[in-house]
């Protein structure tokens, strides 16, 4: 019988100026066991991922969930019997209601993810915060999720301006008043559809952190992280990882609470007073993750060794100080490997 | 957290460049500036911190007055806190 190496799946090759968070993934798998197969899992054939040639050999794409669940079955059954995996970790927001009603399917199949379960990925959604912060003691800006125009001209009695006018995935902008919260509205709904979320704004410093849970309220890791520099989608282009004790204070009272199972990010501000507020909580890991091996805490990996439910060997501590600073680069491709994509949808180099 | 443990966390370089741990944020200082912040740290008083500096440094200004803008600095980059007025015994 011929050994099969440990093969992780990773989802989010979409390494644009706005990144989905394969490749950081992948590049914190790759710092921790270099034997590790990869495979990447793309949904566009121009996803900047796939021609990381260094970083993975086998790309497959992967049909758009909203294309309906018997498509995206069938590939990841059809991968899974042509390389075998182990695990799959996805890194897309909307992508993992698809990878939670699978979830089961996997199992039978032997690939594992290390998931939160469906009750846990639905309280921390947008609309759900002020709950969420209920539940866990986590100070939380008053929050309402708005189905019209209507409720929106009304929603400033419980949540005052200035708000941030929210998509239920994506998309962030500051409303002063009705004109403008109408105008966000309108452009978020043609986006991507009702409802919204308004959120009032918290004057002060933004903070993220990322965090691993084992499901059963326990913290595997969290790394804390200023950014120090924004694109102008406001993504993090440059940041520092800190200590605050209080920061990752609320990272544990989060798992505590929800019991969550995997990685999050967790998005704060930290106001005048140093008290943080709870902005967001994204259920994956977030696209500067990579940051995590950097500074010794390696997240991704302990997640595989979670997922495969094993003890994670994860170091206690990380360095403080450690910066991340993005780079663009123009990647050679092989026309080939585009070809592939493009035609049979699959690459292996 | 005390402003003694938060001033004992700053990272500071020889080269006057500052790290806080608790908020990420960086500073550059002068040498000056480095002397009153490792005085702060040694938890010197405002009358021993002002003599250190006239001992250590060429001074012909208003050292009290220098370090009252100091602090004030300090407050307004939350490295130590609104009513911060040197390290407390």
């Amino acid at each position: 019988m011929s050994e099969r190496p440990l093969t992780v799946a990773v989802t989010g090759l979409n390494a644009t100026d706005n990144p989905g968070p394969g490749v950081a993934v992948i590049r914190a798998l790759r710092d921790a066991d270099p034997a590790i197969r990869i495979i990447g899992f793309a949904y566009d054939a121009l996803d900047p991922g796939i021609y990381a040639t260094d970083l993975v050999r086998d790309i497959f794409m992967l049909p758009y969930p909203s294309q309906g669940l018997t498509a995206f079955w069938s590939r990841l059954e059809y991968v899974h019997h042509k390389l075998g995996i182990d695990v799959i970790i996805p890194t897309l927001d909307a992508e993992l209601p698809a990878f939670l009603d699978l979830e089961p399917k996997l199992r039978e199949l032997g690939i594992r993810m290390l998931l939160p379960t469906r009750e846990q990925f639905t309280l921390r959604e947008k609309g759900r915060l002020a709950q969420l912060g209920t539940k866990s003691g986590i100070s939380v800006p008053a929050t309402a999720v708005v189905n019209s125009i209507d409720e929106l001209s009304r929603v400033h009695h419980r949540v005052p301006y200035p708000m941030y006018v929210k998509g239920l995935y994506y998309g962030a902008t500051l409303a002063l008043n009705l004109d403008d919260a109408s105008h966000a509205f309108y452009k978020i709904v043609a986006q991507w559809g009702i409802p919204v979320v308004v959120q009032t704004q918290i004057l002060g410093e933004e903070f993220n952190v990322v965090a691993l849970g084992d499901g059963e309220g326990g913290l595997v890791g969290a790394v804390g992280m200023k950014k120090l520099m924004l694109t102008d989608k406001g993504k993090g282009w440059a940041g520092i990882t800190v200590r605050d004790p209080a920061l990752l204070a609320v990272a544990q009272q989060f798992m505590s609470a929800t019991h969550w199972r995997g990685p999050c990010e967790i998005e704060l501000m930290r106001d005048k007073y140093g008290q943080y507020h709870l902005i967001e909580i994204n259920p994956r890991f977030p696209a500067w993750v990579y940051l995590s091996a950097g500074a010794g805490m390696n997240l991704p990996y302990a997640a595989v060794e979670l997922a495969l439910g094993r003890k994670p060997s994860i170091a206690s501590e990380y360095t403080v100080g450690t910066l991340f600073v993005r780079i663009s680069i123009d990647q050679i491709a092989r026309i080939e490997d585009f070809q592939n994509m493009v035609t049979t949808g699959e690459v292996s180099r | 957290m005390s402003s003694a443990t938060h001033l004992k966390d700053l990272a500071l370089s020889d080269t006057g460049f500052v790290f806080d741990p608790y908020t990420g944020a960086t500073f550059t200082t002068n040498a000056t500036g480095l002397a009153i912040l490792h005085a702060l740290r040694e938890g010197l008083s405002r009358s021993a911190i002002i003599e250190r500096i006239r001992e250590r440094f060429d001074v012909h200004g208003d050292v009290d007055s220098d370090l009252t803008e100091f602090y004030q600095l300090l407050r307004q980059h939350g490295v130590v806190p609104p009513n911060f007025n040197g390290v407390e015994k």
